[in-house]
């Protein structure tokens, strides 16, 4: 089948010019258009194997006691519970560190900024500091609050070194959700006799709110799953019992993993063990950044309205 | 009373907004505090290009052009992978898709985007480098293969959504021109489009390039942790961001090797550095050229 049609296109003589090179033309189009679906495919397949796989053996390693429970026996066992809390003290730690200093930072480029080089310096800096490598926070974050600082590898050390990493995820998303407020809004706030302090925290913030909320909760997605600016500041491999201050060092989840891959002394346990890790690490961030996408895309949807 | 008030808000905020360039300069600062002894001790060329890392031998050897060239290494090999596979994405949902598949596909490059490192760097560890290794026949399952792949579908993602905006910012008109004189969708999309949208396409690849070579997790456990200079990308390497990340636990505070690894992350900030601000150009030139003020 395949051959005579072959065949066919071979034995057509040379006709004119025109005709056949839009033929051609229509084959380029369809090998070209083949080629970018391709691609698009291979974005759905890399999610689907890391889905699948971690999937796969991490829900063999995990149940009720790996929820709830601490590691036992030098690491080949028991649960992860007091990595999940660390990660989640470390996570709440650096929003409510990065959350004001954003919004902040957001309000005054969009409503109070002058236009002109501060706005542009202030712009560039944000862009820099998110495209900052994570070991570099970690650096600074070592060198400044466990050291200078004197708050040694702990929570507070590596929430602040976190919070740092997130500053410029919840800046670009709150400016995007501010800038988005129609100007016509604040002009009646402002005819009205509000001042611009009364318009900004009456008006304006509260239509910008769930914008802002997509950002913080981007933010979270990324600062739970991320490791190097924790390697130095505030993880590590054991601690007894649960973190009582802001001032110990804690298990967290993304180190946890690494630590199970790279210490200790029973690797078949312990790649079980990060398998489970690893799902529910994936399982936490993958939801916190469905969530985002989905608010967004609902509030997308109003504004077009 | 209520004017002074409005002022003194404002400073609040004025102050506050300072805080990524204070955050930027304490870094710099800081990198460059613990990087200077080494460069004093050891001379900036030596660093450089001296080609034996040997930080814990004695006496220790402090040349990192096995772990720069380690990092270029794998970020070509990146490249090789996101460049084609993010544009071509960012093509695709510009293109081709409609507004279902683009509801759909979207939110399966920003998920992509949002796996944790080290879920990418423990993937590849469990997962890639033994199947690589079996189905190649390869000596060590973890060299710069493996790395490079992990590594370009990670800055997939990151490739093909800001190309996809680059696209978006191409004027409607110029599509129509194209039609107009009789070319096809085809013709119209590698002639006209993606010409128009080049710098903002190469703003894309800038930033790729960028997350690539800054990773840390992935390379920590993926790369093989060899500090020698690479010959084949089947070699177990050591990249910066891994050197960094594996030494500084053992590296006494205040020694040459802490020094000299400080040292290692103010010359991988300024890479990054040079990159980010090339992107922010280019893309200031690309929107000024499309008459988009923003």
């Amino acid at each position: 089948m395949m051959n005579t049609h072959e065949s066919a296109i071979a034995s057509v003589p040379p006709v004119r010019q025109p005709a056949r090179g839009r033929k051609k033309r229509g084959l380029t189009q369809k090998i070209g258009f083949a080629a970018l679906a391709a691609c698009m495919a291979a974005n759905i397949f890399f999610l689907g194997a890391i889905i699948f796989f971690i999937g796969l053996k991490g829900l063999g390693a995990i149940n009720w006691a790996f929820l709830t429970q601490a590691p036992r026996d030098a690491m080949t066992a028991g649960g992860v519970a007091p990595a999940i809390v660390g990660t989640l003290y470390l996570t709440l730690g650096a929003i409510m560190f990065a959350l004001p200093l954003g919004v902040a930072s957001a309000v005054y480029l969009t409503e109070y900024s002058p236009k002109g080089w501060i706005v542009n310096l202030l712009r560039v800096s944000v862009n820099n500091l998110a495209g900052v490598p994570s070991v570099v926070f970690g650096l600074f974050g070592l060198t400044v609050f466990v050291k200078y600082m004197g708050f040694g590898v702990s929570i507070i050390s590596g929430s602040l070194t976190l919070g740092i990493l997130a500053l410029p995820v919840i800046i670009s998303a709150s400016q995007e959700a501010l800038v988005a407020v129609p100007q016509s809004i604040r002009e009646a706030s402002l005819a009205l006799g509000a001042t611009q302090w009364e318009t900004i925290r009456k008006v304006v913030l509260p239509a910008a709110l769930p914008g802002i909320l997509t950002g913080v909760i981007l933010s979270v997605g990324r600062v739970a799953g991320e490791t190097a600016p924790i390697l130095f500041t505030a993880a590590a491999f054991y601690v007894k019992g649960y973190p009582d201050s802001p001032f110990s060092e804690v298990m967290a989840l993304p180190y946890h993993i690494y630590a199970l891959m790279t210490e200790g002394t029973h690797p078949e346990e312990q790649t079980r063990i990060a398998y489970g890790s690893s799902l529910i690490l994936l399982a936490l961030v993958l939801s916190v950044s469905m969530i985002a996408i989905f608010i967004r895309q609902r509030q997308r949807k109003t504004y077009h309205a | 009373m209520n004017r002074k008030k409005e002022r003194l808000i404002k400073y609040l905020f004025t102050t506050l907004a300072f805080a990524s360039l204070a955050f930027l300069i304490g870094i710099v600062l800081v990198l460059f505090k613990e990087a200077l002894p080494i460069f004093a001790k050891v001379g900036p060329k030596a660093f450089l290009l001296g080609e034996s890392w040997y930080p814990t031998a004695e006496p220790p050897e402090f040349g990192i052009l096995p772990l720069i060239l380690a990092s270029l290494w794998v970020t070509a090999g990146a490249l090789v992978i996101c460049v084609p596979l993010g544009v071509g994405s960012a093509l695709y949902l510009h293109e081709l898709a409609g507004p279902r598949q683009r509801a759909v596909l979207k939110p399966v490059i920003e998920i992509l985007a949002s796996v944790p490192s080290i879920v990418y760097g423990f993937f590849g560890m469990v997962i890639l480098a033994p199947w690589l290794q079996d189905t190649f026949e390869l000596p060590i399952g973890l060299c710069v293969l493996t790395t490079s792949i992990i590594l370009g579908v990670m800055a997939t993602p990151t490739v093909a959504s800001i190309a996809e905006d680059a696209l978006s910012y191409v004027p409607r008109s110029f599509r129509e021109a194209s039609f107009a004189v009789g070319a096809d969708r085809w013709q119209t999309l590698t002639k006209v489009i993606i010409p128009a949208a080049g710098s903002g396409i190469s703003t894309a690849i800038i930033l790729g390039m960028s997350r690539a070579i800054g990773e840390t997790m992935t390379v920590l456990m993926v790369a093989g942790g060899s500090a020698v200079i690479p010959s084949s990308i089947f070699d177990p390497v050591r990249p910066m961001t891994a050197a960094i990340a594996a030494e500084m636990g053992e590296a006494p505070v205040g020694s040459e090797h802490y020094n000299a690894l400080f040292a290692i992350a103010l010359i991988l900030f300024l890479i990054t550095f040079v990159f980010n601000i090339a992107a922010e150009l280019i893309s200031r030139r690309f929107r000024l050229k499309l008459g988009l003020s923003r």
